[in-house]
């Protein structure tokens, strides 16, 4: 697969290490009242979609950064990616 | 003999070869079937289930049952296809799967009993009792079947991998290829051409029309030409396309040296990824057989094939032969053969209004119901309107209709798409997106139409890159009709071969019917149709037409089977593209290494790294003596050891104390410059991941130490929390693992010895206590960071500086420490001082220990948050009452194993009372005995309680005693020294 970096282009995939699903950012509260349950699911539970996936890819062969992909897990085709960055600060700022 | 004149075979030049022991000769660009027909030899091999005899049946990497062994020695590959082995000086080939001899089959008996062989026999027949299929059945059979056999010995051969990038890749080098190359090429798009054979031309080669009036080899010639003299143009021959990846990546393999008898300097093969914005696939179309009763005698093969080996390579199987056909194209091998002097004694055409297009005799609507012949075909049986007669004829040339080759383009499980008209499966519309599918592969079957498709196809692809372009000049050539009927096999109660390779047949394709197997994904599994080395390029859509016969529905109806990379079998060794034994993975050398070595040091792999294991002296027999030795060193004078293995991070900015607070499960912001603490991470699951130490270099300056197995993924973990989780803290994180090379320094002599390279640095305890680090200058201006840190709980330093000075100061320390006993120590003797001082280690922290464990409960802050933090307080694991304790055999002789279970003297050992198992052990040269560390139930509150350790793999069974997990000054009072 090759990856379309927003800063460096179009990559191999090969120069990636795949975290998992986009979820992975929303780290609940810790001082939640159900804070255990919340974290048993962060930690444990995924969705498995067949169709479109948000996902981390790490640039670990590469600049380090950690991107936002959305890819079809069906087609392969991936229709964009962002810094992990961006789209984190975004969501804290409640932008999603 | 059987060599005919003409042909593209270079008579200058004799090869000698060998097939099963017999001496033969042929000629440069023949290939080993076309060698062995033209020497007369028709029978090459037995099939795979009933052992039947068997010829070669194709002139190309379609071949199902000419599978050959070449070579000998440790070079010996099993199963080639002899269709596309070229021919070399000296090549020693043999066939397979017959015992004793080829011409005498014993396994043959097989045969005989074939109405038990029969589909799904497997499946009904060994399935009781059913422990005997491991024991009995299944090496039985597989002894039975199989095809070559194995040297058993390494490859010696090299393999290489590659990767390559283009604007348009040209699948095939055929007309349509070519076509399309050369109108690439000439408007400078970066051009790679991949075909498989040895020899551009494809179909062309196998053909006598003309191009412009002139040999077909003339236009290609000059196009080779043409081709070499561009720089933006690659031919890459030899060279199989056997996959299409995601996002135009291409998997091809190019058999470098396969055409030599030894490489060489050369690689024998290499793997290429080839990236490609567009790719052409022109693969042609290979052609399929009629099913008839003992269709399967060696001289039955292809018509097409047939034509190839007569007009390219000037064989052929016998002096008399004959067609059979339901298509046009049949009449052509007739016609060629015919003008090279062959006797054609008739071609049978299913069609009732064929005709001839030569001077040969026509039976239409003709059809071969039965052949003679036991090791070679000698007449077949031509049945026309009921009447029936024996034409004798040494080979027949089959011509079912031709199959495109539309592999590729299902390989993202695009589905190809029945064509009434041609009686075959086209590319579908949903293929691999970028891939033009032209010529025959696209269900053009005439030259004309291939030429032009070709070019077509590469214009639209320029156009789409945006890459200007003319339509080139293509030479005059043929419009030839094709007319296919459609006839797949023909009825009768004898056996007719589908899947010559799994030896399939259409009455197993009826039991499958019968018995309901009758979706496509059944029948294949059921019957194994299409399921050998071929993937059925000769067999499927035969076997599809004979169920959708059976069944009563179209072939469209009964479904179509869709094909996997890869294309054509592809070696493991090539896969594995030179990455055997020591370039299996990546070897880390550490900065001390070659000083390492010239101290005759053992190393050991750990992770990617060499590490000094220990230092032998001369004296010293066994490696224990080497690491009591370097152990007693370190207690008693001083011991130098490389630990740049750990991994080392740097972190920076205003936020770094919070950012290392988020990390560990204690806390690190209220760290003083100037300070280290001993760190301890979890997983977010709560389970203890990692330790290390956090020095604090300035206000906004840290760096922190990860174990070495964990380095990269520490690392990893700490981007990802910067980059997903916090991105609002200010904080910067860089591995510097590579950066600085780190010895430790350790022994009551340490602080002495250092004090002879530090340039005016107080090194006493007031100014720079336990836990204390700096930035100071070393030897003379080097700049070097101390931390003063001990994990042998001696007065220890760790001294870091510029990798590219870890060699030097290993020997300045050496030198200067000779006289205060200075030793170098590996990680065997590190392991021990650690255990003595019950400092945890890998075994440990092994992903399914708590913090509480560990005895470091007290470490996971209770006032803040960190990675982990949630989750350590579940139920089941803060419920753990594992303990970490040390273990000291009651005998002094006695032994300590790691992974020894816990029991109670006395107890019953079962899962049950099971409390807890021995993580490391060695022998403590400090304590005199053997000692360990373990997890134990309530292992804080029993001290001094005797305990079993069990160690039932080997029957052995020890009483330990249990005592703190410090062996060596539990008050810490000499690392405070």
């Amino acid at each position: 697969m090759l990856i379309p970096h927003p800063i460096l282009g179009s990559r191999d995939a090969r120069e990636f290490t795949y975290l998992g699903d986009v979820r992975l950012v929303d780290r609940p509260d810790p001082t939640g009242p159900d804070a255990e349950a919340a974290f048993c699911d962060y930690v444990f539970l995924r969705d498995n979609p067949a169709g479109v996936h948000r996902e981390l890819w790490f640039h670990e062969q590469g600049d380090r950064s950690c991107l936002v992909v959305t890819r079809s897990t069906i087609t392969h085709d991936i229709l964009g990616a962002e810094l992990a960055r961006d789209f984190a600060l975004a969501r804290k700022r409640g932008g999603e | 003999m059987t060599r005919l004149s003409g042909g593209l075979v270079d008579r200058s030049q004799t090869l000698n070869f060998t097939f099963d022991g017999k001496q033969y000769h042929g000629y440069p660009g023949d290939t080993l079937a076309s060698a062995l027909l033209a020497n007369g030899v028709r029978l090459m091999g037995r099939s795979f289930k009933y052992h039947r005899p068997r010829g070669v049946f194709s002139a190309g990497s379609e071949e199902p049952n000419a599978l050959v062994e070449l070579r000998s020695g440790a070079r010996q590959e099993p199963n080639t296809r002899a269709t596309v082995a070229e021919l070399f000086e000296g090549l020693v080939a043999r066939s397979q799967n017959r015992w004793p001899s080829l011409g005498f089959d014993a396994l043959a008996v097989n045969d005989l009993l074939s109405p038990f062989f029969t589909a799904g026999f497997y499946y009904k027949t060994f399935m009781w009792p059913k422990a005997f299929w491991e024991m009995l059945y299944e090496p039985a059979i597989r002894k039975a079947a199989g095809l070559g056999s194995l040297s058993m010995q390494a490859d010696p051969d090299a393999y290489d991998k590659g990767f390559l990038h283009c604007d348009v890749l040209v699948i095939g080098g055929g007309p349509a290829g070519l076509a399309a190359v050369l109108t690439a090429a000439r408007s400078g798009a970066r051009v790679i051409l991949a075909d498989e054979d040895f020899r551009l031309g494809g179909r062309l080669l196998a053909e006598t029309e003309t191009l412009d009036g002139a040999p077909a080899t003339d236009w290609i010639s000059a196009l080779e030409t043409e081709f070499e003299s561009l720089p933006n143009v690659r031919v890459m021959r030899r060279t199989t396309v056997f996959g299409v990846f995601d996002h135009g990546i291409y998997g091809a393999v190019e058999r470098v040296s396969d055409h030599l008898a030894e490489p060489g300097d050369k690689v024998r093969q290499t793997l290429w990824r080839i990236t490609a914005k567009r790719a052409i696939l022109a693969s042609g179309a290979t052609e399929r057989p009629i099913a008839f009763a003992d269709n399967d005698r060696p001289g039955i093969m292809l018509a097409g094939a047939m034509r190839a080996y007569a007009n390219r390579w000037a064989a052929c199987p016998s002096k008399t032969i004959a067609v059979f056909t339901n298509n046009d194209d049949g009449h052509r091998t007739a016609r060629d053969l015919a003008a090279k002097g062959v006797h054609v004694a008739a071609v049978i055409d299913a069609r009732r209004e064929a005709r001839a297009r030569g001077d040969y005799r026509v039976i239409a609507g003709g059809m071969v119901t039965g052949s003679r012949g036991r090791l070679g075909l000698r007449a077949i049986e031509v049945s026309t309107n009921g009447r029936r007669e024996w034409i004798e004829c040494g080979s027949l040339g089959v011509s079912g209709g031709w199959n495109p080759n539309v592999h590729l383009t299902s390989h993202h499980r695009g589905r190809p798409v029945w064509n009434e008209a041609l009686q075959a499966f086209l590319p579908g519309a949903d293929g691999p997106a970028g891939l033009l599918p032209v010529g025959a592969a696209a269900g053009h079957f005439s030259t004309a139409q291939t030429l032009r498709s070709g070019a077509e196809a590469a214009l639209r692809a320029l156009t789409e890159l945006a890459i200007a372009a003319a339509p080139p000049v293509l030479p005059q050539s043929e419009e030839s009709g094709y007319g296919v009927a459609p006839i797949f096999h023909v009825a009768g109660k004898k056996r007719a071969w589908v899947d010559f390779q799994n030896d399939v047949t259409v009455k197993d394709l009826k039991i499958a019917h019968a018995e309901n197997m009758r979706p496509v994904e059944h029948l294949k599994r059921y019957t194994t149709l299409g399921m050998a080395t071929d993937q059925g390029k000769t067999s499927n859509v035969t076997g599809l037409a004979v169920m959708a016969e059976l069944t009563g529905k179209s072939i469209p109806e009964t479904g179509t089977t869709i094909f996997r990379p890869p294309y054509t079998p592809v070696t493991i060794s090539v896969l594995g593209g030179g990455d055997t034994g020591p370039h299996f993975r990546p070897r880390r050398l550490t900065p001390t290494h070659n000083w390492a070595e010239a101290q005759g040091a053992v190393f050991v792999e750990t992770g990617q790294w060499m590490r000094a294991e220990y230092f032998p002296r001369q004296s010293e027999t066994h490696w224990r003596q080497s690491v009591d030795r370097e152990t007693k060193a370190v207690r008693s004078a001083v011991g130098l050891c490389d630990v740049s293995t750990l991994g080392k991070v740097d972190v920076q900015g205003a936020d770094a104390g919070e950012f290392l607070n988020r990390l560990y499960s204690n806390v690190m912001d209220t760290l003083k410059v100037g300070r280290v603490r001993y760190g301890l991470m979890l997983r977010e699951d709560g389970f203890a991941y990692d330790d290390g130490t956090c020095a604090r270099l300035a206000e906004d300056h840290y760096v922190v130490t990860t174990t070495t197995a964990n380095a990269g993924l520490v690392y990893r973990n700490m981007e990802f929390a910067r980059q997903c989780l916090w991105p609002e803290l200010d904080v910067q994180v860089i591995s510097t693992t590579d950066a600085w090379a780190q010895i430790a320094v350790a022994g009551p002599k340490s602080r002495a010895l250092l004090t002879r390279i530090v340039d005016g640095f107080d090194l006493s305890n007031d100014a720079f206590p336990f836990m204390a680090c700096a930035e100071l200058v070393v030897c003379g201006g080097l700049r070097a960071r101390l931390f003063r840190i001990s994990f042998s709980g001696e007065l220890a330093f760790e001294i870091a500086v510029p990798a590219r000075y870890g060699h030097a100061l290993m020997e300045r320390l050496m030198q200067a420490g000779a006289d205060l006993g200075a030793t170098p120590y590996g990680v065997e003797a590190l392991s021990v001082l650690r255990v003595e001082k019950g400092h945890v280690g890998g075994s440990e922290l092994n992903g399914q220990s708590t913090a509480a464990m560990l005895g470091l409960g007290k470490m996971v802050s209770q006032k803040k948050d960190a990675i982990g933090a949630v989750m350590s307080r579940r139920e089941g694991l803060a419920g753990d009452i594992r303990r970490i304790v040390g273990l000291q055999p009651v005998e002094r002789a006695g032994k300590v194993v790691a992974g020894s279970h816990l029991f109670t003297v006395g107890a019953p050992q079962n899962l049950d009372t099971d409390q807890g198992w021995i993580t490391s052990a060695c022998y403590s040269p400090h304590v005199g005995s053997m000692i360990g560390l373990g997890f134990l139930e309530n292992g804080d509150q029993r001290i001094g309680e005797v305990i079993v350790a069990a160690n039932p793999v080997e029957g052995e069974s020890e009483r330990l005693r249990i005592v703190p997990a410090h062996f060596v000054d539990p008050e810490g009072a000499r690392l405070r020294d």
